[in-house]
């Protein structure tokens, strides 16, 4: 167990008749960077969902390094290292860069329920938030309110709210998601970048970046785990292309 | 890292400091509150009652304007706190105005409080139908308690002793209003600190994405509950101090209208800018004086034309509308 950073085990959820999770076994060793993949509505963001508790299993459990985590609710969890990002920005509109990351640190370090201090006597947080900010490039924006950024800087900010947390798994459901080719390759590099402490498992369609990027590849079909190896191992599988590179391949999904 | 936080032009932390600086309006706004004084003696006890219904809405906006969270119902809080400082004169034959204040602020935070647990797991239209539940619930019981509270005849024998035992509450409003403008004051000093502290940050983050807050680890619904409890001790004290001043209490301290006037007021003034609910409360009663000397009938309608119309040309309100102007004349788009 201690060679686990995040575990599901046995993990099941349907919706009515509509089965989005079946006995979904999921490991991930510390430190690895893996992809997880699939055609639409295969279950990807929903297995997010489980893991996070954003959702609750029907039945199954999740395990963060030896910890079941099942019955604890998402924040618990973030405060326990495990950490997501979301595939259609879910940021803070009216707040700006600076202030969205800060609160993130805040809660992170538990002092966001002081109320009888001032903001700004918490220097070593919003220095910290400052520092995330720097190190994803946006350092030059950070006093713009998030709405008024730039699309692919506010999926950068996406990144930098999770980090702001402190992940020890770090979940990123298509980071790269709307953003132009060029753009996302630079996403990924920050994301290849980032401390191995961090385990990252992260969901994308576009096969250059899951084959650059990711040691060990999961595809997910009809919320059930297909297969799941090394990229060279996906490449080659017929089933795989069967259900999956055939029809992307061409389709390019974003 | 730190260099280049040091190769910044300002550190942050010093950017952050800059926009909460008093400003130059907010000093004006405040002495302008003792105008009526010297301009107006004759209207200190309109005077005291706008001070007291800002108080009241800034309560609204800490829940509203910096939480997000929508109520129908808040006279509830206003009423608990006017019936305590009421109850403890009448039926207890304890009129000390201070410690009035301190009885109705710890029975408006207990019932906050209590009823904050099932506010915190609602949002949206849900939110609106149990705070209206909440409020008329607290109106028939007490319409039914008539044997404590009066009941539709309102508290009688309310009396309040002279404040520090030396400045008795005179008939012009000379004291009423300068104990109301002082409440208001020291109250809007707390809530500035809240909403410039990193709750206050928290409550702007459940106000802006309340999906996003638990994944960056943030417990919303204790953030709601303590936000809640201090918005309800805020209207208590408002509510004891409208007791205090007028020595009655009835059951439009509790009634829905009251809720449904503060929260217009707190729109028409701007949500979410601690102001608004104050310029809202002074545009709204004055107007409401004028219009009632005008046609004590039918002053309602041209309350409703005043509503549309702000509405239509200051969707944001009276002060959203101000900085709107402000930007336009800085020249920023």
């Amino acid at each position: 167990m201690s060679e686990t950073a995040l575990a599901a085990r046995g993990v099941n959820k349907s919706f009515g008749s509509l089965v989005v999770a079946a006995d979904v076994e999921l490991i991930l060793p510390p430190g690895v960077r893996y992809a997880l993949i699939g055609p639409n509505g295969a279950g990807k963001t929903t297995l997010i969902n489980l893991m996070t508790g954003m959702l609750a299993p029907d039945s199954g459990q999740i395990f963060l390094g030896p910890d079941d985590i099942t019955a604890l609710p998402p924040h618990e969890r973030v405060r326990l290292g495990l950490v997501r990002t979301f595939q259609i920005n879910t940021l803070f509109p009216h707040l700006t860069a600076l202030e969205s990351v800060t609160l993130a640190v805040c809660e992170r370090r538990k002092v966001a329920s002081t109320w009888w201090h001032k903001l700004t006597a918490y220097s070593d947080e919003i220095d910290e938030a400052y520092d995330v900010l720097s190190a994803l490039t946006l350092a030059p924006v950070c006093h713009r309110l998030t709405r008024e950024l730039a699309y692919g800087q506010q999926r950068l900010l996406e990144i930098a709210l999770a980090l702001a947390a402190k992940p020890k798994v770090l979940l990123l459901d298509e980071p790269a998601a709307g953003v132009p080719r060029e753009e996302s390759r630079e996403l990924f590099a920050a994301i290849a970048g980032l401390s191995r402490d961090i385990t990252v498992l992260f969901i994308e369609h576009d096969m250059d970046l899951v084959f650059r990027f990711a040691s060990r590849v999961i595809v997910m079909v009809g919320g059930r785990v297909l297969v799941q190896g090394t990229p060279a191992e996906i490449a080659a599988d017929p089933q795989v292309r069967a259900v999956y590179l055939g029809k992307a391949r061409h389709g390019a999904v974003p | 890292m730190a260099s280049e936080a040091i190769a910044a032009p300002v550190r942050p932390v010093q950017y952050l400091q800059a926009q909460l600086r008093w400003r130059w309006g907010e000093i004006a706004f405040w002495l302008a509150t003792l105008l009526p004084f010297v301009l107006a003696p004759s209207y200190l006890v309109l005077a005291s009652q706008i001070a007291i219904t800002a108080l009241f809405a800034l309560s609204l906006d800490l829940i509203l304007g910096f939480s997000g969270i929508v109520s129908l119902g808040h006279a509830a809080y206003f009423g608990v706190g006017a019936y305590t400082a009421g109850l403890l004169s009448a039926k207890l034959g304890w009129g000390e105005p201070l410690t009035g204040l301190l009885a109705a602020a710890i029975a408006a935070g207990i019932f906050g409080y209590l009823t904050s647990f099932i506010i915190a797991r609602f949002r949206h239209l849900a939110l609106i139908m149990i705070t209206l539940g909440i409020g008329l619930v607290l109106q028939e019981a007490f319409n039914s308690a008539g044997f404590i509270t009066g009941g539709f005849d309102g508290l009688q024998g309310v009396h309040t002793w002279p404040i520090f035992g030396r400045f008795r509450f005179d008939l012009y409003g000379y004291t009423a209003y300068t104990y109301s403008l002082a409440g208001l004051f020291v109250i809007f000093l707390i809530a500035r600190r809240i909403i410039h502290s990193p709750f206050g940050l928290a409550l702007r983050g459940i106000r802006e994405n309340s999906t996003r807050m638990p994944a960056i680890g943030a417990p919303t619904r204790t953030h709601i509950r303590t936000i809640y409890t201090i918005a309800a001790i805020i209207a208590g004290v408002a509510g004891a101090i409208l007791a205090e001043t007028t020595e009655t209490v009835s059951l439009e301290a509790l009634g829905f209208q009251r809720s449904a006037d503060v929260l217009v007021i707190l729109i028409l003034g701007g949500t979410g800018r601690l102001y608004g609910g104050l310029v809202g409360a002074v545009v709204y009663m004055v107007a409401r004086d004028q219009f009632s000397g005008l046609n004590p009938q039918y002053w309602y309608f041209w309350i409703g034309l005043l509503l549309i119309a702000v509405v239509m040309l200051l969707p944001n309100g009276i002060l959203g509308g101000l900085a709107h102007l402000a930007q336009r004349v800085r020249g920023k788009p």
